[in-house]
């Protein structure tokens, strides 16, 4: 079962390196930053899918990995002067580290109690970073504009940002990919389906969720970094929008709880829809509303998402759409 | 002796499921675990395999004491069970599905070699040609044997079958059987709890009898079956009794339970 | 500084009446359906604007126009109920979450379209009251009495009549009580209608003391959440308990930390809470 030989492997990832490639060839400002939303998006929600797709619990903390992580690794471009590559590491470490103490406790609750508990967590990291001092309180951290001389010059600090976010999305959509495929990931997809008879038959469910839960936090961490370093400042506010969380919940949920591609196109649709609804003048003002009509939509009728009911529907493209 | 169980007690509220039960199960053997609903047989089950801690009492598998270790360390030591409700995986593949158990079983075998091996298994209970449908679509006579097929894939030296004969006709009943037979001379042990009378007492070496939470007899089948005390468990089933006296040919038995 | 302390304590519990009246919809709706109400905040907002626009266009008394506003609210409850909640009552709860998300995304949109997202307030007082050291607003008085009254009403409806009946059935078993003959569906979307309508009613008295924005809810949201959790998720009279201990926190917390703190040690009590003891200090009824 080696992945490269496996349709369903480079297909996304061809999708990936083409769509972000794009602005890289191009040389754009405006083709970046929209494109660089893009794979921000396209990367959280394959790694929350890593989580919330594969072992079933639902995750409305997401983004506090990407806020906190992020937080860490801005503190360390910002006041320690580090480069962005080994800062946005150590933010996505933090975000496992804290992944890990959190999960030993937290992933004992089942279903909704889980789901609720995430909510918590993502209220209480906010409001702890509105008053954490070394983090600047409700006003948040900046980089001073000289930080940009060791990267050539702002565009070039910004291009080399994109190109990092490029390179982790791609790594995430890989890692999401070969954790299905592997053993660990069968173990996932068993507690997914029913806790109580995976333990039976021998998976170790309080580690596997706990590594899960780690895999799926480390990614944010680094995109949060690369985010808030892109802006030149971050802010409580801008960190830990619960919104946002749910935002990546809704793309997974368009393109396909559980599978590979679809949190890919998912994120894609929804921010290309949302983008749309934005500058159309006839939605701009009821862009959210519409946003929310097509989730109820989804929700509805289509509960398995773009690439699960494909899958569901035309078993022969399983092999192409994994 | 693969397994013993030492006074084991279990206590749900006011209910006293399990009262001091002890019992021992020698290797390469099909025992038989009967009696009357509610009589505690699941619930001795689950103790063995670390759903529930026990109160007291101590349960050692292979010279080990497992009392109170969780289920997928029970598991993994050689131990798997098949669930008298079925629980398959749904959204996975029947592969899949007896792949977790290989991956996760004694052996912990790699993503590769499970897939072998549940391939292996899936043909020997007859599944083979439905590896690639998910689990939700089969029937009930095929998620059982998708539920043994997922216990046997973990190469257990112990197997707990909960009713695996439960809703299966006549035949697919003897060839179930049949393949637990083969699985038995194969050097695996079984503990089954089983409804079906003259298939318990058909195929089991031995069988102990447990009636409100406690052992009232074991013996040979032919022992148990002539105990008063297992009839007056019965009673409330006289016929039931009877067909256990009389044997298989007896007119007091149901006809389910005929030609077996 | 005791008497400081004292009314903090008392202006705590007189907000914490409201919370609890809040929470209780969210918990009833949790108890009998097993549904995460993530509308619940957004339905808070429409209630305040409710309330903002009968006072200001129609000149009404806002304790006079929550009679209007509980017909209402009671209507959109159902509305709500019939077309996003009713098909995925069985469902994963993903989807009952997802589900009354899509609800509060698009009341919220179109109220942002409507009033966009300035500040409002309801220019309405009672006066204040004094009794010893303490001075209380008249409408946080008026609106704890308003929230017990309610809370009183929901008890004898629970207790006291055929529907409500059910809907205890219901909550303790939905496929026995439907066995018994009580329609599921009526109940269910009787129950989402009356927790609407709470949160509704608690938007409404909040008017007369705090102002307010269109997202105003989701904060007041996060406390119902609190306060299920303190109270014991599914259990309305707890909830009230548990509004009446987070007012009371949010009263004294200030006194020795900075205020801003208090979301955090709010937050941070709800996450082990749920942790230590998932049916919630009081203990679920269920």
């Amino acid at each position: 079962m080696k992945p490269w030989r496996q349709p369903g492997f480079w297909i996304p990832l061809l999708l990936i390196l083409v769509g972000g490639g794009v602005a890289l060839v191009v040389r754009k400002d405006t083709l970046r930053e929209m494109t660089f939303t893009l794979l921000m998006y396209v990367a959280l929600a394959s790694s929350l899918n890593i989580l919330m797709g594969y072992t079933g619990y639902v995750n409305f903390g997401h983004i506090v990995f990407f806020g906190l992580g992020g937080y860490t690794g801005f503190y360390f471009i910002s006041r320690h002067g580090w480069h962005l590559v080994p800062a946005a590491l150590v933010g996505g470490l933090t975000s496992a580290l804290l992944a890990a103490l959190l999960g030993l406790a937290v992933l004992r609750l089942r279903g909704a109690y889980f789901a609720l508990a995430t909510i918590g967590i993502n209220e209480a990291a906010r409001a702890f970073v509105n008053n954490f001092r070394p983090f600047g309180g409700p006003t948040g951290l900046f980089v001073n504009f000289a930080i940009y001389r060791e990267y050539g010059g702002a565009p070039q600090a910004l291009w080399l940002t994109y190109t990092l976010l490029l390179i982790t999305t791609l790594v995430a959509v890989a890692v999401s990919y070969t954790v299905k495929n592997s053993r660990f990931g069968l173990g996932l997809l068993a507690i997914r389906e029913d806790e109580d008879a995976a333990m039976v038959m021998g998976v170790r469910t309080p580690r596997a969720k706990t590594i899960a839960y780690v895999i799926s936090a480390f990614f944010p961490g680094i995109i949060g970094t690369l985010f808030f370093f892109k802006n030149g400042n971050v802010e409580p506010g801008d960190a830990f929008r619960l919104h946002m969380s749910i935002e990546v919940l809704v793309m997974i949920m368009l393109g396909g709880n559980g599978t590979i591609l679809g949190p890919v196109l998912g994120a894609a649709a929804y921010e290309r829809l949302r983008g749309y609804l934005l500058t159309s003048p006839l939605f701009k003002s009821l862009h959210l509303a519409f946003a929310g009509l097509a989730l109820l939509l989804i929700v509805l009728f289509i509960p398995a998402g773009l690439v699960g009911w494909l899958r569901r529907r035309f078993p022969v493209l399983r092999r192409w759409l994994e | 002796m693969i397994l013993q169980v030492e006074n084991v007690s279990k206590r749900f509220g006011g209910l006293q499921a399990l009262q001091d039960v002890s019992f021992e199960l020698p290797e390469g053997q099909i025992l038989g675990l009967i009696g009357p609903n509610g009589a505690g047989k699941t619930t001795m089950f689950n103790v063995i395999n670390g759903v529930y801690p026990p109160e007291s009492g101590r349960v050692i598998f292979r010279g080990e004491e497992i009392t109170g270790l969780p289920p997928y360390e029970v598991a993994r030591r050689g131990l798997a069970r098949a669930h008298q409700i079925v629980r398959p995986l749904n959204e996975l593949t029947v592969r899949q599905n007896v792949m977790v158990g290989a991956c996760y079983g004694r052996k912990g075998l790699s993503y590769a070699a499970a897939a072998r091996v549940a391939d292996q298994v899936l043909e020997r209970v007859g599944l083979a040609e439905r590896a690639d449908q998910l689990a939700g679509s089969l029937n009930v006579a095929q998620k059982k044997r998708l539920e043994l097929a997922r216990a046997l894939a973990s190469h257990p030296y112990l197997l707990l079958l909960d009713e695996v004969l439960a809703g299966l006709n006549p035949t697919e009943v003897a060839a179930m059987l049949d393949l637990l037979r083969r699985i038995r001379d194969e050097g695996v042990t079984i503990l089954m709890i089983e409804h079906v009378m003259q298939a318990v007492m058909n195929i089991s070496d031995y069988v102990i009898v447990l009636d409100y939470g406690k052992k009232i007899a074991e013996g040979t089948p032919q022992e148990v079956a002539n105990d008063p005390r297992v009839i007056e468990a019965y009673l409330g089933d006289p016929k039931l009794a009877r067909c256990l006296l009389e044997g298989e040919e007896s007119d007091a038995c149901p006809p389910s339970e005929k030609g077996v | 500084m005791l008497a400081q302390i004292l009314a903090s304590l008392v202006d705590g519990i007189l907000l914490g009446f409201v919370y609890g009246l809040a929470a209780m919809g969210l918990s009833l709706i949790w108890g009998v359906m097993r549904v995460i109400n993530l509308s619940h905040g957004a339905i808070m907002a429409l209630g305040m604007f409710g309330i903002y626009l009968t006072f200001t266009h129609l000149g009404l008394n806002p304790y006079l126009a929550l009679l209007l506003l509980a017909p209402a609210s009671l209507l959109f409850g159902f509305l709500v109920y019939g077309v996003a909640v009713h098909r995925i009552i069985n469902a994963p709860y993903l989807s009952s979450l997802l589900a009354t998300f899509a609800v509060n995304m698009m009341v919220i949109g179109i109220g942002t379209a409507v009033f966009t997202t300035s500040l409002y307030n309801v220019d309405f007082s009672l006066g204040t009251v004094r009794a010893g050291v303490l001075a209380l607003p008249g409408t946080r008085l008026a609106a704890a009495a308003a929230a017990v009254l309610i809370t009183a009403g929901l008890y004898l409806f629970l207790y006291r009549t055929r529907p409500g009946k059910a809907i205890r059935a219901v909550a303790n078993n939905r496929a026995a009580a439907a066995l018994m003959g009580i329609p599921p569906a009526q109940t269910l979307a009787l129950s989402f209608g009356i927790g609407t309508l709470l949160a509704a009613l608690a938007g409404g008295l909040i008017t007369t003391f705090f102002p307010f924005t269109i997202l105003s809810g989701s904060g007041y949201q996060s406390k119902s959440f609190v306060i299920c959790v303190l109270g014991g998720l599914g259990n309305p009279l707890g909830a009230l308990l548990g509004g009446l201990i987070l007012g009371a926190m949010e009263g004294l917390i200030p006194i020795v930390l900075p205020v801003s703190w208090v979301p955090v040690v709010e937050f941070t009590l709800f996450v082990l809470i749920l942790l230590i003891r998932p049916s919630g200090l009081l203990g679920a009824r269920t």
